[in-house]
């Protein structure tokens, strides 16, 4: 017994290592997962191969002979073992109910054009479309009736909207509050203001919501007298006080871990207590800073319930007084009562895919850019 | 100790998944709180009976018929050809389908809004967006907020398809995610107009409603829901699947559409199923 030297790892930390190492393999590998059931669910969508068409041609019931098993298959949405299990009499009941379906569609639309048109391709997901009833081209979102329209552009606007307002608001105050808690302000009252923030961040996201539905909407329409009560506006200052516990504890760790030795340069070179944290400090800690405010956007991009309770109606407006329906907010409210597999499923799987691609890529960025900002401030490139 | 108490848990979720009266529930949000005022009445008469009810949604319902994942599915709408499909691919048969209820489908509006009574037609013009303005239906020079139900709500697509005759809602109209909020909504807003089921006409005022511009306005009360009267009503349904429509889950079915039964339904502020349409 006795004090261990040499290299030898202790059995106990070599299994901690490991373990730690498998957990975070094991992340890597549920992150790549997830990416991939959500990728398979949309892919239908993404290869054009959904229709969504409303009018479609039935077989009828006494022709079911007539048809290879392969076509009936393909017609009645079966693999070709739920196929091989079915008796006669269920087969000859779906076609019968495939034909009340087409029976179900009232008669107004079976003269639509619109109504032959497949709404998922990506013609009508990204692009205006004039629908019978509307008097120009238009973005339309409305998944759910006769005629099925999967118009994205509303949502990534909605989404894009709240998620603006919310960082603009933000991220200068978090900003703000970090230089002045870890640079200026004196430390009695840096340990009274920092938990406060922080504990912002304890705040559940269904609270915050709540409370901008019930008392930010009335408060802000009485001061800004806009005409729509619950909006994008009030969704994004709601959003920032999710974004700002986050954004400032990254930026006051980023700020606070400037080494000393900066800050008394500058103060003995006769700069005062500002010029040091504005031009010395902030700069010095901006790759974190930085980092801060990315992660920032995701957590607003990817916030669903505060964005769900305030503001929901799917307008195309660049307005931040208008309404909006963001992404989020379209998964969270549609996909329970969507029927699993078909195209309105599989185009929620999508944005939620577009969702992923979005908060990842944007990850990415902010690491190439962090790691440029570090070479410089070395005075490696 | 933690151990313990897990095996003890697991032990007990084992002895009531394997109970024999054990009935589950899952369906329409409209139904949810009827449904438990049925489970509650029906289980305090028969105690060896367990109930369990949730909501969700009328296809979360649909979508757990199909898994089995529950016995009996609340609906506030009709069955989809799609889910009957579904359903025979499941378990070979078309489920079953019970009236249980009557639902008013109320609109509601500000109670400062000097406006009484709307026709269908002014409704249609309102909620697809082409009035936009209190004056043009006889209110007050004031901007007209639409609100909505979410669209994964059974009442959303009822009014989409029975009041708006299968037009959009306008792009502008607010989806709150259930009625109270809606509700809550309306009761803030003075330009505001939502529609709800009656059970929630709380906090807001509803509006009578006309068939067309020159019949009578009609206020959604409970006689004149049965008699037929008022404009927008629906059923609200059960489904079960039939190989299961037996034994205690056969008697409770029974038991809601009796005359005891039909009495909660009043309780919690739907409407009863008038007894010529009690089907067998």
């Amino acid at each position: 017994m006795g004090i261990h030297r040499g290299h030898r790892a202790r059995p106990f930390e070599w299994l901690a290592e490991k373990t730690i190492f498998l957990v975070s393999l094991s992340t890597i590998l549920v992150v790549f997962l997830i990416f991939l059931f959500v990728a398979r669910e949309a892919l239908p969508v993404f290869l054009g191969r959904m229709s969504s068409a409303l009018i479609q041609p039935a077989i009828p019931v006494a022709e079911i002979d007539r048809h290879p098993a392969k076509e009936l298959c393909k017609y009645l949405g079966l693999t070709p073992e739920q196929f091989a299990k079915m008796d006669r009499e269920t087969l000859k009941e779906l076609l019968q109910v495939k034909i009340e379906a087409q029976e179900e569609i009232p008669s107004e639309f079976r003269s639509d054009p619109d109504a032959l048109a497949n709404t998922t391709l990506w013609h009508y997901l990204l692009r205006p479309h004039q629908w019978t009833g509307y008097t120009k081209p238009s973005f339309i979102w409305q998944p759910v009736g006769q005629i099925k329209k999967y118009n994205l552009i509303p949502l990534f606007v909605g989404s894009l909207k709240t998620t603006l307002v919310g960082l603009l608001f933000s991220v200068p105050l978090a900003i703000g509050a970090a230089i002045y808690v870890s640079q200026l302000a004196r430390p009695r009252v840096r340990e009274i203001v920092k938990p406060a923030i922080e504990m912002l961040a304890g705040i559940p996201s269904v609270v915050v919501g709540f409370f901008a539905l019930l008392v930010m909407a009335s408060v802000l329409q009485s001061l800004l007298r806009y005409e729509t009560r619950l909006n994008a506006f009030v969704a994004g200052l709601a959003l920032g006080f999710a974004v700002i516990p986050l954004v400032f504890s990254i930026a006051e760790d980023a700020l606070t871990s400037v080494p000393r030795s900066y800050t008394q340069a500058a103060l003995a070179l006769g700069a005062s207590r500002w010029q040091t944290a504005w031009q010395i400090v902030l700069p010095a800690a901006l790759p974190g800073v930085f980092a801060a405010t990315m992660l920032g956007f995701g957590r607003a991009i990817g916030e669903t319930m505060i964005v769900l309770m305030v503001c929901s109606a799917s307008v195309l407006s660049w307005s931040v007084f208008d309404s909006a329906r963001s992404i989020t907010t379209t998964i969270a409210a549609e996909m329970a009562e969507a029927v699993s597999g078909d195209a309105h499923y599989r185009i929620l799987f999508m944005l939620g895919a577009l969702l992923f691609a979005a908060t990842f890529f944007s990850n990415l960025i902010a690491d190439l850019v962090i790691h440029r900002l570090k070479r410089r401030l070395e005075g490696k490139a | 100790m933690m151990k313990k108490s897990i095996l003890l848990g697991l032990a007990l979720l084992c002895a009531t998944a394997s109970f024999a009266g054990n009935i589950t529930v899952k369906g329409s949000d409209t139904l949810v709180i009827l449904a438990q005022k049925w489970a509650e009445v029906y289980m305090s008469k028969n105690p060896q009976v367990k109930i369990q009810v949730s909501g969700g949604g009328s296809g979360v319902g649909f979508a757990a018929l199909q898994n089995r994942a529950t016995d009996l599915a609340d609906a506030s709408r009709k069955i989809k050809a799609t889910e009957v499909a579904e359903c025979l691919k499941a378990f070979g048969k078309r489920p079953t389908e019970y009236k249980v209820a009557l639902d008013g489908l109320s609109v509601y509006v500000n109670d400062s809004n000097p406006v009484k009574e709307l026709s269908l037609d002014q409704l249609l013009a309102i909620f697809t967006g082409k009035v936009r303005n209190w004056k043009e239906v006889g209110g007050s020079d004031s901007p007209i907020t639409v609100y909505s139900r979410e669209n994964s709500s059974g009442t959303y697509e009822f009014f989409k398809e029975h009041v708006l005759k299968g037009k959009d809602f306008a792009a502008s109209a607010q989806t709150m995610p259930g009625t109270a909020a809606l509700l809550q909504a309306v009761s803030k807003d003075k330009g505001g107009i939502g529609y709800g089921g009656a059970a929630y006409g709380k906090g807001a005022r509803a509006l009578l409603l006309k068939k067309d511009a020159a019949a009578p306005a009609i206020e959604p009360s409970e006689e004149n829901v049965i008699k037929g009267l008022y404009p927008i009503w629906r059923y609200l349904y059960v489904y079960v699947n039939p190989d299961l429509d037996k034994g205690e889950i056969a008697a409770y079915l029974n038991w809601i559409r009796s005359d005891d039964g039909q009495s909660a339904v009043k309780q919690v502020g739907y409407f009863p199923l008038p007894s010529h349409l009690r089907e067998k």
